[in-house]
């Protein structure tokens, strides 16, 4: 066993794992966060997708010790005050979703996108997102959730998307 | 699928890496990004006993000049070599693979050294490393030695490491002023190549002054493409010219057949994307 302190979603945990324990397992079966989901099993398709120290990464491809005194930021961790994220509100908004599991891993891999490049082209987006999998949707409305988001999180654009986004960069975005 | 139970430790300095590899004996693993090694723990293909975890160790991280070379700590991310200035004004070619590599999350936590040291023939790194004539330190228990990149790929997923040495630093020449392309051929994004292209160039007014250029899965290690190097040189940067010289590109490969593509065909895409890399990169 080994002694791991970790913050999620803002809240310092304190746990005893195995060493083989992947991140994606602690914050589901350990911290009972299973808004983060497991997909593929290997690597491939991104639902998984959590923050670590401020950098996407696919939680199934890391080990929960290795998260020792990091910060991971997941999808339950990005609401404020009852005020969906600007991405999570844009996803809701363009239908980005049919069945939904690729959803939390997509809107966490689009914040990062975005605190890398605030205002994405099309190609970029797809870029940005070629780690996650969806078997639904075809991209298109993901794509348009992604450029919807980014225009409603510019500055100068609504104050509450404004406030959202800044907060939840404070929280752990890139 | 979780990985088999094994022991952990995470040393912060390569000393103390070197003497958990010794304690560990031969079941011991090096874990740098881990982008492929847990994969590989979780589909059981691999069950080590001792993991030994080089995320610690700060000294293994970054990027610097030395003289007339650029070192890369080997636990440099993926992500810091695509975002790197000196890497982009010396040795662009690493850059542009590396930009290549997986997706977004795979390239913030995968390492150069890792997956230099995995050695997957299909991996990005190893032929830009070979075709840049980068120098491989290891360190084991009598110091450091340091290895060619010609000699360092020794077969599939094999390398020079020895069982008690770890990979610490990637230097490369500097390549000022070069151009430089990766060009990639898969099915799907994030893929790994069938076949992919590492080109980097010299041109001055218009001729090619020299070139090299590295080849990824046309065997089970990188491989230079020195028949279109030496076609190449001397020769003004036009389509005509790279074409006719990028028909030597399979000479001396040796690729395999699988699900993805035959041996012919990769013979083709090897032709085909040395003409595109090098126009690229000469443009």
């Amino acid at each position: 066993m080994a002694r791991i302190r970790t913050t999620v979603d803002g809240l310092v945990y304190e746990d005893d794992v195995e060493p083989r324990m992947l991140l994606v397992q602690y914050l589901r079966e350990r911290l009972g966060k299973t808004g983060t989901v497991i997909g593929c099993d290997t690597s491939n398709c991104g639902a998984c997708t959590v923050h670590l120290d401020g950098m996407s990464v696919k939680s199934c491809s890391v080990l929960a010790v290795q998260a020792n005194g990091a910060e991971v930021l997941t999808i339950e961790g990005l609401e404020r005050d009852g005020q969906l994220h600007p991405v999570q509100q844009a996803f809701h908004d363009n239908h980005a979703l049919q069945c939904g599991y690729c959803t939390p891993g997509m809107i966490m891999q689009s914040i990062d996108l975005l605190g890398d490049n605030p205002d994405p082209t099309e190609h970029e987006v797809r870029e940005g997102i070629e780690g996650n999998l969806c078997r639904c949707t075809g991209y298109q409305n993901i794509v348009r959730a992604v450029q919807d988001a980014a225009s409603k999180m510019k500055p100068g654009a609504a104050p509450t998307a404004e406030a959202g986004a800044k907060q939840t960069v404070a929280g752990g975005g890139a | 699928m979780i990985p088999a139970q094994f022991d952990y430790v995470r040393p912060t300095t390569v000393e103390e890496a070197l003497q958990a590899l010794r304690d560990g004996g031969d079941d011991a693993k090096l874990l740098a990004g881990g982008q492929s090694l847990l994969p590989v723990l979780r589909l059981r293909m691999a069950d080590p006993s001792l993991i030994i975890d080089l995320g610690g160790i700060p000294e293994l991280r970054g990027v610097r000049e030395d003289g007339n070379e650029v070192v890369v700590g080997a636990m440099t991310s993926h992500h810091d070599v695509t975002r790197d200035d000196i890497l982009r004004q010396h040795v662009a070619l690493i850059q542009e693979a590396t930009k290549t590599v997986a997706d977004p999350q795979v390239r913030h936590r995968g390492t150069l050294g890792g997956a230099l040291a995995h050695a997957d023939p299909a991996g990005d790194l190893a032929a830009p490393a070979l075709a840049l004539e980068a120098k491989f330190v290891i360190a084991g228990a009598d110091g450091t030695r340091t290895v060619a990149a010609a000699d360092f790929f020794e077969d599939y997923f094999s390398t020079a490491i020895g069982e008690a040495e770890l990979l610490t630093e990637i230097r490369f020449p500097k390549y000022t002023g070069w151009g430089a392309r990766y060009e990639k051929f898969n099915r799907v994004a994030q893929a790994w190549s069938i076949v992919a292209v590492a080109a980097t160039i010299k041109v001055d007014g218009g001729t090619i002054s020299d070139a090299r250029i590295g080849l990824t899965n046309m065997a089970g290690v990188p491989v230079r493409a020195t028949a279109v190097e030496s076609a190449l040189v001397g020769q003004s940067a036009t389509e005509d010219n790279v074409r006719k010289a990028a028909q030597a590109a399979a000479e001396g490969t040796s690729p395999t057949a699988d699900a993805d593509a035959g041996t012919d065909y990769r013979e083709h895409l090897a032709r085909v994307l040395t003409g595109r890399a090098v126009l690229a990169a000469a443009g």
